[in-house]
């Protein structure tokens, strides 16, 4: 699985991951739906660690498209609201 | 895959098919693709420009309110030792609002230089990702049919794509910043134009708009503790003229 942190560049996850940012993810939106502010900064930092910890660099000479794209790590909660709902940002 | 990095990538991507059903012919396609994502490119690095714009005019801006802050807070302490606590309370408060502006400036500063290292970075990966497309697409044409390229075609230029369209939401990100930054220097240039910052001795003691402003905008608490600071600082003895002279030349 290929996934793109917007402005941090791709990375190579193994499918187990799948699962685990799927359910972060899942846990985003209820937050959200929640106007739990802090539980979702939370949230979403452990998402993007799982992506850059467990990731690997995408090689420059490797043109491939993602299957999952995260938006900026700065994002506001306003912006949050917009991204994290339904489904997220993985559908389930 | 809703929201931004959804739309952002649909966006994208239709430009992209769009690109594609140009041409029937494959080399073709492949060349257009490549023209375009170096035109693309020099957009991308126009952006990153403005951004660096944007940084110099604030370091600008900042170096001069600097230097008001030095020179007013000297000229409070030549007031205060001619005996001049109205002159010398005006000077304050006129330092006081400059360090703030100065504060929320040099904040701005760093956010945009953090902003500027990223972008770099990324359009440098963008760089080598069009690099890769050049070299992809020559073999392409060599080696597959008509067919087969299209799919090769789509995979490559999506990725490319992709890339750039993620930089160019960066752009996009940093440029909204730098125009609320915009704003607020705007706001720092009317203070300064109505000469909040100026030499108070050119003004004399103040009775005008602007002091009543400042006194208004709250400087008080900080101005009599620097105040009372600076008259303890000249009641403890001659010991301080050399250092008030010296200030005087630096200031001027």
């Amino acid at each position: 699985m290929i996934v793109r942190i917007a402005g941090e560049g791709q990375f190579r996850l193994p499918d187990e991951d799948a699962e685990r940012l799927n359910d972060l993810d899942n846990r985003a939106v209820s937050a959200v739906d929640s106007g739990d502010e802090a539980g979702f900064r939370e949230l979403w930092t452990q998402m993007l660690d799982l992506v850059k910890t467990d990731g690997q660099d995408l090689d420059g000479d490797e043109l491939a498209e993602s299957d999952v794209i995260l938006p900026p790590r700065d994002m506001s909660f306003s912006e949050a609201k917009a991204e994290f709902t339904g489904e997220g940002l993985i559908p389930d | 895959m809703a929201g931004l990095a959804g739309r952002m990538s649909t966006v994208f991507k239709s430009k992209i098919s769009r690109m594609l059903d140009k041409s029937e012919d494959p080399g073709e396609t492949l060349d257009y693709g490549y023209q375009k994502q170096v035109e693309l490119l020099q957009n991308v690095k126009k952006g990153i420009a403005d951004v660096v714009t944007s940084k110099k005019r604030l370091q600008m801006q900042s170096t001069k309110l600097e230097q008001s802050v030095v020179k007013l807070d000297t000229q409070a302490r030549q007031a205060m030792s001619q005996g001049r606590e109205d002159l010398a309370r005006a000077a304050l408060e006129r330092k006081t609002v400059a360090q703030t502006e100065l504060q929320s400036l040099d904040t701005q500063i760093k956010e945009l230089e953090t902003q500027q290292e990223q972008l770099t970075v990324n359009e440098r990966k963008l760089r080598t990702k069009i690099e890769t497309f050049r070299t992809k697409k020559e073999v392409i044409k060599a080696q597959y049919s008509a067919a087969e390229a299209q799919v090769k075609i789509s995979e490559a230029a999506n990725g490319v794509g992709e890339e750039m369209a993620d930089l160019g939401l960066a752009i996009q990100r940093a440029e909204d910043k730098t125009e609320n930054m915009r704003a607020r220097a705007g706001a720092v240039e009317e203070l300064e134009a109505a000469g909040t910052f100026d030499d108070i001795t050119q003004l004399g003691a103040g009775q005008d708009d602007i002091d009543r402003e400042l006194a208004q905008m709250g400087a008080g608490p900080q101005v009599d503790d620097e105040l009372s600071k600076m008259k303890a600082e000249l009641g403890s003895g001659g010991g301080d003229s050399p250092q008030l002279e010296q200030g005087k030349k630096e200031g001027a």
